[in-house]
């Protein structure tokens, strides 16, 4: 089911209407916003030189850093009176970066989410439990007004207590699922640990995953432990630009659609700032052109990916973006060579005999980096032979693909560590 | 006629074992011999129990990975050179051994563990030529 008209708006009425909220959008941050007017000054740009889509690109870029600079509020185009929800990430590395909403906001979040909810196959039927942190996260909140708006019946399980989320999906029969991949593979281990096979015993149809790359090879795993006909969708967004709700997978599984009337996309190379014609890779930049409290404008998102924008077999006309293959902040240099962490993944999974955890240990040895990827063992067996063909088999694929040499480590099944949240499974022990 | 081998994976850490032996003994499966191998990585624990499936069993709910598999128990013996008498019928065969290990020793038997290549064809060749293979069973009554 298409949630809204603008989903299948053609394309030049589409690129009207984003060039007059973008117009209206710039307008308003040069009046009410000191340092997007400082920015634009410096830049030599007013907002009156915005005249088509193109002239977007003689906008400044905004950065994770820019946000910080201005903390908490300095970036927000409104009062603190007119804001409704304030968000905040993690913080991990440095200060959090905050977010505000209006209730404007609110209300176009909750069409954006519900829009990707439906792309996903949700309907009002649904019973959806989500198993995303509540709190200061936005992923649960905006998950859960969009699913609600769609008149699914919202589960808020949150995460943790994993046997307890089990019998909620047991005994409230959910039809659909919201988590990260690793935690939705962890419930169905959990499932079978309590004897629930989870695709005879429970009644999830959909997932709708995000807050972490869904791979190629990660979905198939989702249907190995969870069934071959659970819809499994991906979606895309990120505090700073709303929160989940930029863009989401449909069920033609051919890219995640942008919802183009609220954000417009750009691919520009990294390094030196230049869009990037349609169909390339590179850096994926975002202007909010429907946002109220934190409208920011050219946000470099630092997710790699690429932009398509012939129509959909869905029916929507919205631009697709390609599934990430990572984020240039999750990127790793090891001995020179560029590293996705999603690429070890791929890997990882393509060998049956491995279960889908791992964890990437990088370290120094002398003056070279030592990758080690340990794993955990799935199949089982008497024999040494069989052990070293698994793991050659795996460092003749990393070679092969990255053209790295990688120890591999296996260990049993269950010993590594298993995420509710954002799987972390990189640990970079080469010091800083 | 077979034995059932219980094969445990294990990674190299301390207290592994350990805890691999605390299921076995939680659910009162006795070992009956044991032979460990391993490399700097990881390590391949073979035990011989009074009872394997039940062994299995535990040590899979408990999320280790382990296998049954079928080996000849052979009592022979205990005098020099029947062991090498043994290994060339099988040699004659065409059967390869994988690995092997000693069980336990009396004064006048000796018993070895032995894996080959085709389990089958083994315990035919042990057969014809009349030599005493054990079960779990025997072995946990002597």
């Amino acid at each position: 089911m298409i949630w809204s008209k603008e989903e299948t708006l053609p394309r030049e009425e589409m690129e009207k209407l984003q060039l007059s909220r973008l117009q209206e959008t710039v307008n308003r941050v040069y009046a009410k916003v000191p340092a997007y007017r400082k920015k634009m000054d410096d830049a030599g740009v007013k907002p009156e030189d915005i005249k088509t889509l193109a002239d977007l690109a003689k906008l400044p870029f905004v950065t994770k850093q820019d946000m910080r600079d201005n903390y908490p509020f300095g970036l927000f185009a409104v009062d603190k009176d007119s804001l409704v929800r304030i968000h905040a990430s993690s913080g991990t590395t440095g200060k959090p970066t905050v977010v505000g909403y209006t209730q404007g906001d609110l209300e176009t979040w909750t069409e954006c989410v519900s829009r990707i909810a439906c792309m996903g196959g949700a309907t009002s039927k649904d019973v959806a439990q989500i198993c995303f942190g509540y709190g200061m996260f936005t992923g649960a909140l905006g998950l859960h007004y969009g699913l609600e708006k769609i008149g699914a019946a919202i589960v808020p399980s949150s995460t943790g207590n994993s046997e307890k989320q089990i019998m909620y999906m047991k005994d409230f029969e959910t039809s659909l699922l919201v988590a990260t991949p690793s935690y939705a593979l962890r419930l169905a281990e959990v499932a079978r640990e309590m004897g629930v096979d989870p695709e005879k015993d429970l009644k999830v149809r959909i997932a709708l995953v995000g807050s972490e790359l869904l791979t190629d090879a990660m979905r198939e795993e989702m249907h190995k432990f969870w069934g071959k006909d659970l819809l499994v969708t991906t979606n895309y967004g990120m505090s700073e630009l709303m929160g989940p709700g930029v863009s989401g997978e449909c069920l033609e599984h051919c890219g995640l659609h942008i919802n183009e009337d609220m954000f417009i996309p750009e691919i520009i190379n990294p390094e030196t700032g230049e869009v990037l014609p349609a169909g390339e890779q590179g850096e994926l930049v975002i202007t909010c052109i429907k946002k109220e409290g934190l409208p920011l404008i050219r946000y470099r998102t630092k997710d790699i990916t690429r932009l398509f924008y012939e129509p959909c077999k869905c029916g929507r006309t919205l631009c697709r973006m390609e599934n990430l293959c990572g984020r240039s902040d999750d990127m790793l240099k090891i001995r020179g060579v560029n590293v996705f962490p999603s690429q070890i993944e791929e890997v990882i999974l393509s060998v049956p005999e491995l279960g889908p955890h791992y964890e990437i240990v990088l370290e120094r040895e002398g003056y070279s980096d030592k990758l080690t990827v340990k794993v955990e063992l799935a199949a089982e067996t008497d024999s040494f032979g069989v052990l070293e063909a698994i793991t050659k088999t795996v460092r003749h694929k990393l070679q092969v693909i990255l053209g790295l040499d990688a120890k591999v480590q296996l260990v049993s099944p269950n010993t590594l560590q298993r995420f509710e949240g954002k799987a972390k499974r990189v640990k970079d022990l080469r010091s800083k | 006629m077979f034995a059932k081998q219980l094969t445990v994976f294990i990674e190299n850490r301390t207290g592994r074992l350990s805890e691999v032996l605390g299921v076995l003994k939680e659910n009162n499966v006795n070992i009956l011999s044991l032979s460990l191998a391993d490399t700097t990585e990881f390590g391949l624990l073979r035990l011989i129990v009074d009872n394997a499936a039940l062994g299995k069993e535990k040590l899979t709910e408990n999320g280790y990975s382990s296998l049954l598999s079928d080996v000849s128990i052979i009592a022979i013996s205990h005098e020099v050179g029947n062991l090498q008498s043994l290994l060339k019928i099988i040699d004659r065969a065409g059967i390869n051994i994988e690995y092997m290990y000693g069980l336990s020793i009396q004064a006048t038997e000796a018993y070895i563990v032995l894996k080959a290549s085709d389990s089958e064809k083994i315990d035919a060749l042990l057969e014809e030529n009349g030599v005493k293979t054990l079960t779990c069973e025997d072995l946990a009554k002597m």
